[in-house]
């Protein structure tokens, strides 16, 4: 048996009210008005897809435990570098080491299915991850900013404890082009939305799930949970009756709290399905974009035991309302800001120097000294216990899941920061060692010496003349 | 053993320009400022110089590197200068070079100069700069502010003290300071302020606010030393002498091993004991008769007093209010104004401080002499309570 494993999801915290952004927008298009319900997701300036794939990805590895990892797939749309191995660096922060298979799926919204499919389909030693993340961009005061979410999602695919047997998969691959981005072009470009549900949506979604059902001998009345990611409200269940399927199983695309995440949504959604579904439940899960992907699963009684420390119902529930509007359309570069002269410093990365510190910066590692069990960040060739100061001494001990405590700390408003103030100050960790650290998330008043924190790997700087982003691990207020 | 610098080293001259926005004025004005006052209370020609130490902080936004300004600024005779950089030290750093020149025998006399040219970066506060290609990549986005106001989250957190109660003593320190520069006419702020306008100043990084800071500015100071032979000889009496000069450079303790709780100056501690040792100072609170310590931030001077042994640990809160650094207290701090009314050019201050302690103990100090002191010390930290340089020099009547 082939299948899940084990699933993780990351949905950032911050949830903007659509209303605040209609009421900035509708002056220029009163039709956003009929779309300013409930939330979206919103990442926060300091994350993009490859911060929340590895959010997602440790949510994944919490309930698959330490089982061995062959392969890490990563897909979106929106990844950071355009050349230089995305999953790469995400498999650096989630210190999965070197010989990790990798790869990066992108150009459509079907990647992530795409990508599941091959993986289901391929000789898998011991489990596969695919991290699958969206930071969407869209244009001020659109329909899309409306309609859209910014989330990640990871599966593990693997033959032991299988949450979600494979069944099969059907792929039709058909330049249906319902909108484009091209290689210079920051945002997508699409056709009438009636246009893309009549000849795209009810004509390619059936014929694929058709010829699945028939391929492993089920009926449409069989599936108990279908998904097909669309930011078309009621496409799914048009599509679901065409089908013959019962409308009570369509899985709701969480347009009202999240936001439509790109890629990363028929795997969000099909966590939210395997968290809701009971053993022998059927899912049907729908990709769709130049063609459709139509993959379905069998829940298993091992789903009991897959627990991942958020999962879908955690994310949703880990949120905080934002009802700034312009703080989307600042994080998202959407608009001109003065950021003042503090900003201007120049950003440049040295990146031979980055190369020697990569353990520290993206595996969040320090030492554990042989000799006096002193633990340490940032590690230096000496022993820093004053007692010791042995000479490389000192064993990798790794931070990033590591709790902490606040020792001393500080909102500071002189400094530049893309969300002032900034917050940081001096992270005790529990099992020792110490680092004078920024803080992400934090809420005013919410923060003081004694406050419980997490680490988050986060982005620490922008260099936009060179269009080189920094990463560095935060601490986050539990 | 080491017999340390006591009585071996005296000031001949020294010299302060104007500290403020010197808009018209550049580094080399501002060092020519310094000078010409300097090189006239030595009472000597300029080629008498032997050697000269040249401290300047931020390279970017003042002179450049290497020693090359100074020399350039004052003519000086293709003598040996060596520049010195040692952050907010900077200044005491230079003094240090050139009392230990002479100290050495090396030399018979030298010259030390700092200058700093804060005011042409464009904005208020200390310039943005970068800390070094591996820093940069993770060490947190912090300013000075944002550092030193985790000394005050420390302290509080160890003392167990109540924000309002510590606001209170730091805005005290403030309104101190700036009673003094009001009576300083190279001061860059001179007026008074009051605890009312500190306590409800917007903060720059909590709990620090407005007043709670230093100023920033321009300035240049300078000292010339010599041997107290020498300086008989040049006809010269009520000498000063250098009575301790001390530095401790964290090793990384601080910032890394759990043995700091980040509510103390572990630097301050180790330099003060030290330059108590090397001066002979048994009480420090009886015999030390004033101290120019480094008042970043009102939460430093505060911390500091205790990490100097002039309060108790724990209680500076009330010995600031108590006013026992006052003008008129036990130990007056900061009797010219500090950095809060001087503005802090890195590489000046700690020139600048040890030039109130000099005017103080030759009575030369004017609308705010103190009366018959003995002992001044002057303080510097640079960097982050976290990871700093401390400088400390303490000086006194030759006898």
């Amino acid at each position: 048996m082939i299948g899940i494993t084990a699933y993780g999801v990351y949905i950032p915290r911050a949830r903007l009210s659509k209303q605040a952004m209609a009421a900035a927008n509708a002056w220029f298009d009163p039709s956003l008005k009929a779309l300013a319900k409930g939330e979206r997701s919103i990442c926060n300036w300091d994350e993009d897809s490859i911060t929340m794939a590895v959010e997602a990805t440790r949510d994944c590895l919490s309930a698959l435990g330490d089982k061995a990892i062959d392969s890490l797939y990563l897909a979106s749309t929106t990844l950071p570098f355009l050349d230089r191995q995305n999953s790469v660096l995400l498999g650096e922060a989630l210190n999965l080491g070197q010989r990790i298979r990798s790869m990066d799926v992108s150009s459509s919204q079907r990647a992530a299915t795409s990508a599941l499919i091959s993986l289901l389909e391929s000789k898998i030693p011991n489990n596969a991850l695919l991290a699958t993340s969206e930071h969407r961009r869209s244009m001020a005061g659109s329909r899309s900013e409306m309609l859209w979410g910014d989330a990640a999602a990871t599966l593990s695919v693997g033959c032991t404890d299988v949450i979600a047997e494979y069944l099969g998969a059907e792929t039709l691959s058909v330049d249906f082009v319902d909108h484009y981005r091209g290689e210079d072009a920051s945002f997508d470009y699409s056709w009438e939305e009636r246009w893309i549900r009549d000849e795209g949506f009810l004509k390619i979604v059936p014929a694929a799930v058709n010829k699945l059902l028939e391929s492993v001998a089920l009926s449409s009345a069989d599936i108990n949970h279908f998904i097909l990611p669309s930011d078309q409200l009621r496409t799914p269940a048009a599509v679901a009756k065409t089908l013959g399927i019962d409308a009570g199983t369509v899985v709701d695309n969480q347009i009202a709290s999240v936001g439509v995440a790109g890629v990363a949504q028929p795997i969000l959604m099909l966590a939210k399905a395997i968290e809701m579904a009971a053993p022998g439940d059927l899912i049907l899960l729908i990709g769709f974009g130049q063609g459709c992907d139509a993959l379905l699963f069998r829940v298993t009684a091992a789903v009991a035991n897959c627990v991942p420390a958020s999962g879908v119902k955690g994310a949703l529930a880990c949120r905080r309302e934002e009802g700034n509007y312009n703080k989307f359309l600042s994080f998202n570069n959407l608009l001109q800001r003065d950021i003042g002269k503090r900003a201007e410093s120049d950003k440049q990365t040295y990146l031979s120097g980055y190369n020697r510190r990569k353990d520290l910066l993206t595996g969040f590692i320090g030492g554990k000294c042989r000799d006096c069990d002193t633990v340490q960040i940032p590690r230096e060739r000496y022993c820093v216990n004053p007692q010791c100061n042995a000479l490389d001494s000192q064993d990798d001990y790794r931070f990033a899941d590591k709790t902490g405590t606040v020792a001393s700390w500080t909102a500071d408003s002189l400094t530049f920061d893309w969300n002032p103030p900034a917050y940081l100050g001096m992270v005790e960790f529990d099992g020792g060692g110490k680092l004078m650290m920024d803080f992400s998330e934090v809420e005013a008043g919410k923060i003081d010496v004694g406050t419980k924190l997490t680490m988050h790997f986060r982005i620490k700087q922008f260099d936009p003349q060179r269009g080189f982003k920094k990463y560095f691990w935060k601490a986050v207020p539990e | 053993m080491a017999s340390g610098i006591k009585d071996k080293v005296v000031i001949l001259g020294m010299g302060c320009s104007k500290f403020g926005e010197r808009w018209d004025s550049s580094p080399a004005d501002l060092m020519v400022e310094a000078f010409e006052e300097c090189i006239e209370d030595a009472g000597i020609e300029r080629k008498r110089i032997d050697a000269a130490w040249f401290g300047a902080g931020i390279d970017t936004f003042n002179v450049g590197s290497s020693a090359m300004p100074l020399a350039i600024a004052l003519r000086l005779n293709y003598i040996p200068v060596t520049k010195v950089e040692n952050m907010c030290a900077t200044g005491t750093e230079a003094f240090r070079g050139a009392v230990y020149a002479v100290a050495s025998g090396a030399c018979d006399i030298a010259l030390a100069l700092g200058v700093e040219k804060l005011k042409d970066t464009g904005y208020g506060g200390l310039p943005q700069r970068t800390r070094g290609v591996e820093n940069d990549m993770y060490w947190p986005n912090l300013s000075a502010p944002g550092a030193f106001a985790q000394l005050a989250t420390g302290y509080r957190a160890k003392h167990k003290l109540n924000q309002v109660d510590l606001k209170r003593a730091m805005a005290h320190v403030s309104v101190k300071s700036h009673a003094n520069g009001v009576k300083n006419p190279k001061a860059h702020l001179r007026r008074e302020i009051t605890e009312e306008q500190a306590l409800n100043a917007p903060y720059i990084a909590e709990p620090i606010g407005l007043f709670d800071c230093c100023g920033v500015s321009d300035g240049s100071a300078c000292a010339i030393v010599t041997t107290p032979e020498i300086a008989r000889s040049l006809g010269k009496d009520n000498l000063v002498a250098v009575k301790a000069l001390q530095l401790a450079v964290s090793n990384g303790t601080e910032s890394s091993h759990e043995s700091w709780d980040g509510s103390y100056l572990k630097t301050t501690r180790i330099a003060a004991q030290r330059a108590y040792d090397e001066a002979g100072v048994k009480k420090p609170k009886t015999e030390i008769s004033m101290t120019e310590v480094h008042d970043c931030f009102s939460i430093t001077e505060l911390v500091t007093m205790e990490d100097l042994q002039l309060a108790e640990e724990g209680k500076a809160v009330t010995a600031v209010l108590d006013g026992a650094f006052d003008a008129d207290g036990s130990n007056p701090c900061q009797i010219d104004g500090g950095l809060k009314c001087f503005g802090h050019p890195i590489g000046a201050s700690g020139l600048r401080m040890i030039y109130e302690n000099y005017l103080q103990l030759q009575g030369r100090a004017g609308a705010r002499q103190l009366s018959d002191p003995q002992l001044g010390l002057n303080h510097n930290l640079g960097g982050f309570p976290h990871q700093n340089i401390c400088s400390i020099s303490i000086i006194g009547h030759y006898e």
